[in-house]
């Protein structure tokens, strides 16, 4: 054994020891900056998981809002109904359960992929309903199978009833399952537990009113995802928010007059709106052909969905506020006051009718729609007989810019401003539209004829029927206008009825009361000796009316057009417009019928019934169940 | 003034008492206090680590006894005692390793206990205890610092037996059993480029080394590279540790309330992660508490080593107190995601095992270095 160097031992032990003790003092730091860097620095994120962790919240879904209509009558109400729902973070393997669902007939393949992209776009520990409304064979299948899905359960929830089926389907909307696209725009926590969301009519432009607030129940769960009662020897305090029902709304509709519509226009594509034109209140709305909304609650088929985009009558297209056509005669009633106003006509003075007009200068032949002569007629017959020789003399004399501008004051060429979204405007055409329609610059001249042609209201002129029927209300109201709405009100949770507050419309200014008076004489004349002579036929009350026809093809210069040998679908489009009683008017209301022909024959019998049922069957006033905003019961 | 002079003497006196006992079984005194502190704090947080379990107290209680026990025992035996048991508790122990190794290849799964009929326990905790006695014995006839030669007889008793437990597979107690060697040749005074090279070696070795891992070693490597990169399997631990201690703030949440700990959220929570449970319950106060403590402990020990006499009590000693610290910074650093997540329980702190018993067998030798450093001298 080597003498050792005691001395230097220590020194080496000591300075290692010394460097040992360093080395102790860095890393104590070191896990102490790690500490305060969890525990201070991000102590309120880690916080804020570990809530998340140990507490869920279980949404309580607000029931919806109902929708009545003007007498408080139920058109949509809730009815309970089994769902499959989805917890992502519960399901060990999303694609081969769908895939396995389908296998059993619970889910369509086809849905498979939209479905898992919005299982994705919610949280993971959301409840995503997969299938609406089960039927009870299909529950009891589930219930068989139920041991193999994982994460997927049977749910009872509030779905959607439309009472009525297909009745006004185009005004009060349907519901449908939230897509992708909704759960961008919409607020996800306060849908969480939301299965529906409007997609339409007032169902989608009330949504907010009616969805309601959701509201919630947190629940301690551990790490097995198991509710518990107690976390370690504490019971913790846990929220819980009651949801705040949907707002119950009123609609201005009238369900008899809205039935009565429907079932007027029968099988005819068309549409008719009803307006009480005091206030704007939309009394019937209808376009036909429509489709089940109930179809859409419990969830449609890939190809049931085809179906109705597919099909060519468009159930799917609301042509009251979006079907845009030439409105025909309809507007002379209007143009009879440009030409008053603007001194154009003496009212007094007979114009010949020889069944055709010429402009000077030009050879073309602008013919009488009907063929046919007038003979001399004065403003009130040639509003009454729809002399269109008579108003094609009075549009070249007016000039387009003075028509387009009265026409402005009706509301034609711009939106009425429903309440429910999808209008549009239709198209008032002027000189200078023309010159930023077309392209090449010989289209951009406007020609004399045009003026003509709109006139009458053919040509580039197109109108919604709800336009027509908002006019033939601003003329019911002598130039006062308020922009139509369906939703009359809502009825909160206490029962309380809350009338909205009529919305103003610019109107049609600046023309006498001798004016007026001679187009309601017209527009009587129409509907006792003019054109729709045959509506007023045991009528108790005055109608004063317009049919209208246009024209879905321009009819070759000297052809006869002849109804019954052009394809149906080529045929004229009938109009009618009409308010009533005349002397004080409670209802304005517009048909429009598709291909139906003579507005006469096609559209004025349709209008009639409507007009009976609005004002023989129903009371003589408004609803009195209805409180105007501070006017307490 | 009478009453406060008969006060204090009674107090002297029973200081002095306390004194005389204590140096009667050759312990510490302040050495005792911070591990007995140490052992209340223990049995604070495994009662509710475990979900008020009386049953896990009595049991900690009945490990803290055996161990106390081996404490005194080794602290009566002498330094040159220790040195001739040395060569003996080594051999023994790497026998019972291989024994362990062979069961668990042909159990084909990992194999850490030796099932005694009565009793089951580890042989790698022996080694915690063998190699650093073999080790500072094996230099104690040898100049310091060691010689290239040392060094290689030196790296086989270190190596050795850590690849034999790492082969178990105990990757945690074969970094503690490493550590614990290795400490006696840095304290030995391996000169600094040597350490410096050898940390290259090591790198390379690890590069080679990584294809001998087995896959959870690795898996565990990566996830603390990236937790987030498995946050429902192997990063879950890690993740869920973190959210325990940040959610704890200052103060914490207090006790018996952490919702990650009494929901089950926090994995192995009374065992190798219980530094956050006292992290969310107690809050950054506790911890600092807790680490004060440890310091206490760790200083103190480093205190007694110095002052022993020898080259084998001091190498021994000052292995045995560092590796105490090296315990609790691996340890809180894997929960607290300083270091990679390697089994290596929290000192004294942790719920069950052997180690227990052998840190506080540890600290008997480290208090009979202590006390017998007189007779050394004279």
């Amino acid at each position: 054994m080597r003498i050792k160097d005691q001395w230097n031992e220590q020194r080496i032990f000591s300075s290692r020891t010394f460097a040992a003790l360093l080395i102790i003092g860095l890393l104590s730091c070191a896990l102490v900056v790690k500490l305060v860097y969890l525990q201070i620095i991000r102590h309120d994120y880690y916080l804020e998981l570990s809530q998340g962790n140990r507490v869920r919240q279980d949404p309580i879904p607000a029931s919806r809002g109902l929708i009545l209509d003007r007498r408080g009558r139920v058109l949509v109400d809730n009815e309970p109904a089994f769902q499959l729902e989805l917890i992502r973070e519960q399901v060990p393997d999303l694609n081969d359960t769908l895939q396995r669902l389908a296998g059993i007939g619970l889910i369509n393949r086809e849905d498979i992929d939209p479905l898992r992209r919005i299982i994705h776009s919610r949280r993971s520990f959301d409840s995503v309903p997969i299938r609406l409304r089960l039927t009870d064979e299909e529950i009891g299948r589930f219930a068989v199978h139920r041991h193999e899905f994982q994460g997927v359960d049977l749910r009872p929830r509030q779905t959607r009833h439309y009472p009525y089926g297909e009745l006004a389907v185009h005004a009060l909307g349907y519901v449908a399952a939230l897509s992708v696209d909704d759960l961008d725009r919409i607020d996800k926590p306060g849908y969480a537990g939301t299965t529906l969301i409007g997609k339409l009519g007032v169902e989608s432009s009330y949504e907010t009113q009616l969805h309601g607030l959701n509201g919630y129940q947190q629940i301690l769960v551990n790490a097995q995802g198991r509710s518990v009662k107690f976390q370690g020897a504490y019971q913790p305090d846990l929220k819980a928010e009651a949801p705040v029902a949907g707002k119950d709304l009123v609609l201005a509709l009238d369900l008899p007059t809205q039935r009565a519509a429907e079932e007027a226009l029968g099988e005819h594509r068309g549409a008719i709106v009803a307006i009480d034109p005091s206030d704007g209140d939309v009394l019937a709305l209808v376009s036909h052909p429509g489709f089940d909304p109930s179809l859409f609650s419990r969830g449609l088929t890939r190809s049931e969905y085809a179906a109705l985009t597919n099909n060519e009558d468009k159930p799917l297209l609301n042509r009251a506020l979006r079907g845009a056509y030439p409105s025909g005669s309809t507007i002379k009633p209007m143009m009879a006051l440009a030409g008053l106003t603007y001194h154009i006509v003496d009212p007094e003075r007979r114009e010949f009718c020889n069944g055709s007009f010429h402009l000077p200068g030009s050879s073309h032949l602008y013919r009488e729609g009907k063929g046919g002569k007038h003979g001399a007629v004065n403003l009130v017959d040639a509003v009454a007989r729809s002399c269109d020789v008579y108003f094609y003399n009075l549009a070249s004399q007016l000039g387009v810019d003075r028509i387009a501008a009265f026409a402005g004051q009706f509301g034609i060429g711009s939106l009425t401003g429903i309440d429910i979204s999808g209008e549009k405007p239709g198209l008032l055409p002027t000189p200078e539209w023309k010159k930023q329609a077309f392209k090449r610059p010989q289209d951009q001249v406007w020609f004399p004829g045009e003026t003509v042609n709109f006139g009458v209201g053919q040509g580039y002129l197109l109108v919604t029927p709800l336009q027509l029927a908002h006019m033939a209300a601003t003329l019911a109201e002598r130039g006062r206008s308020f922009q139509p709405h369906l939703v009359m009100g809502v009825r909160d949770a206490s029962g309380r009825i809350v009338r909205n507050a009529p919305t103003p419309a610019p109107g049609a200014t600046g023309i006498s009361d001798d004016a007026w008076a001679l187009v309601l004489k017209g527009m009587i004349g129409a509907t006792t000796y003019g054109t729709a002579a045959a509506i007023s036929k045991d009528a108790r009350y005055t109608i004063a009316g317009k049919t209208g026809t246009a024209q879905v093809f321009s009819v070759a210069q000297n052809a006869k057009y002849n109804a019954k040998t052009v394809a149906e679908r080529l045929r004229d489009h009938a109009w009618f417009i009409a308010f009533a009683p005349a002397e004080a008017p409670r209802i304005a209301v517009c048909v429009l019928v598709e291909n139906g022909g003579f507005g006469a024959s096609a559209a004025a019998p349709i209008a009639r019934r409507v007009l009976d049922a609005y004002l023989l069957d129903g009371p003589a006033t408004g609803p009195p169940a209805l409180t105007p905003p501070g006017n307490p019961p | 003034m009478i009453t406060d002079d008969t006060r204090e003497s009674a107090a002297k006196r029973t200081f002095s008492a306390t004194a005389r006992l204590l140096s009667a079984l050759k312990l510490d005194g302040p050495l005792l206090v911070g591990l007995g502190l140490l052992a209340v704090y223990a049995l604070i947080v495994q009662f509710s680590a475990s979900g008020q379990s009386v049953d896990t107290i009595l049991r900690t209680l009945m490990r803290i006894g055996l161990g106390t026990l081996a404490m005194i025992a080794l602290a009566h035996s002498s330094p040159n005692f220790l040195r001739s048991l040395a060569p003996w508790l080594y051999g023994a122990g790497i026998a019972m390793l291989l024994v362990v190794d062979a069961v668990g290849i042909v159990g084909k799964g990992a194999q850490r206990w030796l099932d005694l009929g009565l009793v089951r326990f580890q042989p790698s905790e022996i080694m915690k205890l063998a190699v650093p006695m073999l080790a500072a014995s094996f230099m104690h006839e040898r100049r310091l610092p060691p010689d290239w030669r040392s060094l290689l007889m030196l790296a086989a008793i270190v190596l050795i037996p850590s690849a034999l437990v790492a082969m178990q597979p105990d990757l945690g107690t074969a970094v503690l059993i490493f550590a614990t060697g290795g400490l006696v040749v840095l304290m030995a005074g391996l000169q600094w480029q040597v350490i410096a090279g050898l940390c290259f070696a090591g790198i390379g070795a690890a590069a080679v080394g990584w294809n001998f891992l087995h896959d959870y070693q690795r898996q565990r490597i990566r996830i603390f590279l990236d937790p987030q990169s498995d946050p429902l399997g192997s990063g879950y631990h890690i993740i869920q540790s973190q959210i325990a201690i940040g959610s704890g703030g200052l103060f914490g949440k207090g006790w018996m309330n952490g919702s990650q700990a009494q929901l089950d959220f926090l994995p192995e929570r009374s065992t190798d992660f219980i530094f956050a449970v006292i992290g969310e319950e107690f809050g950054l106060l506790g911890l600092i508490v807790l680490l004060l403590l440890y310091l206490f402990i760790v200083s103190r020990a480093v205190f007694l080593a110095t002052q022993a006499s020898g080259t084998f009590a001091r190498l021994l000693g000052s292995s045995l107190a560092l590796t105490f610290f090296v315990y609790v910074f691996i340890n809180a650093g894997m929960v607290s995601g300083l270091v990679p997540v390697v089994g290596v329980p929290l000192p004294l702190i942790s719920y069950g095992g052997t180690s227990v018993v052998t840190l506080l067998a540890g600290f008997g030798i480290l208090m009979g270095l202590y006390s017998h450093r007189k007779l050394v001298n004279s």
